[in-house]
């Protein structure tokens, strides 16, 4: 063999593992539950091959379903929302301070150090009947009963903002220390204020990064399973509860995969949307 | 004036991503016997509990192996991947990235059912082989970007400098690539371990009945109501996987600083 031709080969020899990590990890498994959500669960539990449209028929017409799906949506929108809002001045503060910016941005860094679970389950500490904020208001005499604040829809959002705001936050601030400043002395040099500088200038260039951000926050925030549970009261299920329970509890495989692939096609279509406008550049920018 | 109002708004936000987990840390060291307010005391009571609880010893053992093994598969084949990647100009090199960063843009309860089903149709039950499987195209996604990013700095001259000065392909590789590469992979192999220790979703769907990693323990353990142990074992886990590394961080830092002065 030549040189070159050893060269040429090379890239692919190395790449090989990685893409049959993901063929058979990810791509073929994804075919397989497409095939198996065709497939019917018997009276006697055993699952029958064939191609049966009957899981498809329950999980697109039971209004169960669709109310959920629907409501992880909203509790994901608002997420993303909350998020949004809350992290941007936050992220404009980080990008354009001077001392004490990398000191910020190691904070940033620090949640996603600390477990998930953990950082879920420490709002019950604050929320809780027992909680910070119920002693604290029992102490100083507002309240005699602790007031109920946890296990609702409030307390679910309140967990995934939570969660999410350091992704968000990271994102726009990527895009932000990305922009030239010199943009923006221009525009004041110009007499535009230092307001309409940022709407005109400043924002538009930073969408990008709050794009990126927005959706990693919702695509996470509806596909979470965890915080329904800890922070939410039995009617806060979200559609990967629904799956849990289709597949680990009631081992009915083939409706938990038709329910699995509806809630892939909703987020995907976000995805490729994205992918769409923006490329996935930004996005990588951000999680690298 | 604004910029004072975007400063206060920026320590709230800040306040409110470290309060709760700070109320943690202190209520694990509150002497009374309910994990809540008010404290009666300081105590380290219900650390000595946890020492002293079999199942919690076992899911960090679970954890850390899991982990490490996660970390150092997830890693090499990650390294590979991202040297053909920075180094080659690969074909399609846009389509590549994108498939292999795909992983993390499916959601997490789908690919942790796409998996479980799979695997059991070629009669991989339940268990830890299919756990490690699991977290190991979970986090190669992570350890790609991370290990990519840091590799675009590593010149080729240098080694083809070594080439040109007689060394062989192999030699250029252990003697003069791989140190280059440590910093990336040491990186890589960080980023992996801690999101295979943090995982939980995708476990609850893989793990065999009876074993339970750190995070899926801690689940369990919610169902019963908050404990102070379940404090303590929180203000461990932040210890051991923010305050390591901030110390780590800042004693690496000090030794520069003298090494500079």
């Amino acid at each position: 063999m030549t040189v070159e031709a050893r060269e040429a080969r090379q890239p692919y020899l190395l790449l090989s593992p990685a893409m049959v990590a993901v063929t058979l990890l990810l791509l073929v498994p994804l075919a397989f539950i497409v095939v198996y959500s065709f497939w019917l669960r018997t009276a006697t539990g055993a699952d029958q091959a064939g191609f049966f449209l009957d899981n498809w028929r329950e999980a697109l017409s039971d209004a169960f379903y669709r109310d959920i799906l629907l409501n992880t949506l909203k509790i994901a929108g608002i997420t993303t929302l909350v998020c949004a809002v809350m992290g941007y001045p936050a992220a404009y503060v980080i990008a354009r301070s001077r001392g004490n910016k990398a000191v910020l941005l190691l904070l940033l860094m620090l949640p996603f150090w600390i477990s998930y679970i953990i950082r879920t389950m420490s709002w019950i500490n604050i929320l809780g009947a027992s909680g910070a904020i119920n002693s604290a208001l029992i102490w100083v005499g507002i309240t005699d009963e602790p007031i109920q604040m946890l296990y609702n829809e409030a307390s679910v959002v309140l967990g995934l903002v939570h969660f999410l705001l350091p992704f968000m936050i990271l994102n726009i601030y990527v895009s932000l220390d990305g922009i030239d400043t010199t943009l923006e002395d221009a525009a004041c040099s110009l007499g535009a204020t230092r307001w309409r500088t940022f709407l005109e200038v400043t924002l538009p260039l930073s969408l990008p990064g709050l794009a990126a951000g927005g959706l990693l926050a919702f695509v996470l925030g509806a596909g979470t399973y965890i915080t329904p549970i800890v922070l939410g009261g039995p009617t806060d299920a979200m559609f990967a509860n629904l799956v849990f329970e289709a597949i680990i509890t009631q081992l009915n495989w083939p409706l938990g995969s038709a329910l699995s692939l509806m809630l892939l096609a909703v987020l995907g279509a976000l995805v490729l949307l994205y992918n769409h406008f923006l490329g996935m550049g930004q996005l990588m920018k951000g999680l690298g | 004036m604004g910029w004072h109002l975007l400063r206060g708004w920026t320590v709230l936000v800040y306040l409110f991503m470290f309060l709760p987990i700070m109320v943690v840390v202190l209520l694990s060291f509150n002497a009374s016997q309910f994990g809540s307010f008010p404290m009666t005391g300081v105590s380290f009571r219900w650390f000595v509990e946890l020492a002293e609880n079999e199942a919690i010893l076992r899911a960090f053992r679970t954890s850390i192996v899991l982990g490490l093994l996660t970390s150092v598969i997830s890693t090499t084949i990650g390294v590979l991947a991202s040297l053909a990647l920075v180094r080659y100009n690969v074909p399609a090199r846009n389509a590549i990235s994108t498939l292999l960063i795909a992983p993390i843009l499916v959601p997490e309860v789908v690919l942790a059912v796409a998996l479980l089903l799979f695997l059991n149709a070629l009669s991989v039950n339940k268990s830890f082989a299919l756990l490690l499987a699991g977290h190991v195209i979970f986090t190669l996604p992570f350890v790609i970007l991370v290990v990519q990013a840091r590799l675009v700095g590593i010149r080729r001259d240098v080694e083809e400098a070594a080439m040109s000065l007689g060394a062989s392909p192999i030699q250029t590789f252990f003697q003069v690539t791989l140190p280059l590469l440590a910093p990336a992979v040491f990186a890589g192999m960080l980023f992996a371990f801690t999101i295979s220790f943090d995982d939980i979703t995708g476990t609850l769907f893989w793990k065999p009945g009876g074993v339970e990693t750190v995070p899926t323990q801690i689940f369990a353990m919610l169902r019963n109501s908050i404990s102070p142990e379940i404090n303590a074992l929180g203000t461990v886990m932040i210890f051991l996987t923010a305050g390591l590394p901030l110390a780590g961080i800042a004693i690496a830092r000090r030794l520069a600083l003298k090494r500079g002065g």
